[in-house]
């Protein structure tokens, strides 16, 4: 065998092994800095919201009279990173908490959330808050298709007769 | 994306609507989609998916898709005579290999 045959063979290693790795490096990297920074951007907007109260039951204070109430509809779609599933798939060897899941179902959550209140800031309240979160099919594939995660908030916003 | 007022009929998910009396119920009134992502699409989602996080062409299409489902419901109602649909639910299931069905229902009534 020649040198350049060598070196193809050399190359062609790297591609299909260094592959993987460079995809899960950049993955990671990435992904959590885009993740601290949605993080730090759900804080900020949710101490900015903190005044309008979400409930999760039918009616929130009932000694007032409410004026007015509509549907809010509010969704995501989120996907875990190269790095996280490559985790989460060696989870399911030895069991246990999914941590890379936890996180990724709490930000989904709490920005749908969020998106809920920026649609209704001058509402008094959201009362009869629902959250569902439904699987768009291969979540736990790598290979095909894409994974994701879909996240919908809803509930009635509504506002209370103005007191004298 | 608005569904608090499509064609003028006015959507809640509690019992009643808020600052009206419900005089008549009409029953139940169910509105579906069933979407398929594209191609396009995909590509750019499947580059996002590197990197995870939001999916916001995904978003979107299931967004629009969601719309769609809601105005075919209202669409039911108003035939029905109602001017509002309370208890409105959301459901999304995964029928197939990259396809996604968007059902909502709920019950038409008029208030006044």
């Amino acid at each position: 065998m020649d040198d350049s045959a060598h070196t193809i063979d050399l190359l062609l290693l790297i591609l299909v092994y260094g592959m993987p790795v460079f995809l899960a490096v950049f993955g990671l990297v990435v992904g959590s800095i885009l993740e601290r920074r949605h993080f730090a951007s759900i804080r900020q907007r949710e101490a900015q919201y903190a005044k309008l109260p979400i409930f999760p039951t039918r009616s929130a204070d009932a000694d007032r009279s409410v004026v007015d109430g509509h549907l809010v509809v509010a969704s995501v779609v989120v996907s875990l990173d190269y790095f996280k599933k490559i985790l989460a798939s060696l989870r399911n060897i030895f069991g246990g908490n999914v941590r890379s899941y936890e996180s990724l179902l709490d930000r989904a959550k709490r920005e749908a959330i969020l998106r809920l209140k920026e649609q209704v800031p001058d509402c008094d309240a959201i009362i009869n808050l629902r959250l569902e979160t439904s699987n768009l099919a291969n979540v736990h594939s790598r290979k095909k298709g894409i994974g994701g995660v879909e996240v919908i908030a809803y509930g009635t916003a509504i506002r209370y007769r103005a007191e004298h | 994306m608005n569904l608090s007022n499509i064609q003028g009929v006015v959507l809640t998910n509690v019992e009643q609507v808020p600052g009206k009396t419900i005089v008549e119920h009409y029953g139940l009134v169910t509105g579906n989609t069933v979407r398929a992502k594209h191609v396009g699409r995909d590509i750019a989602a499947s580059f996002k998916n590197l990197v995870g996080g939001e999916l916001k062409g995904y978003t979107e299409l299931l967004g629009d898709a969601r719309e769609q489902a809601t105005t075919r419901m209202v669409e039911q109602a108003l035939a029905l005579g109602a001017n509002a649909v309370v208890n409105v639910r959301f459901s999304t299931s995964a029928v197939a290999q990259g396809a996604a069905e968007l059902y909502v229902y709920g019950t038409a009534v008029r208030a006044e």
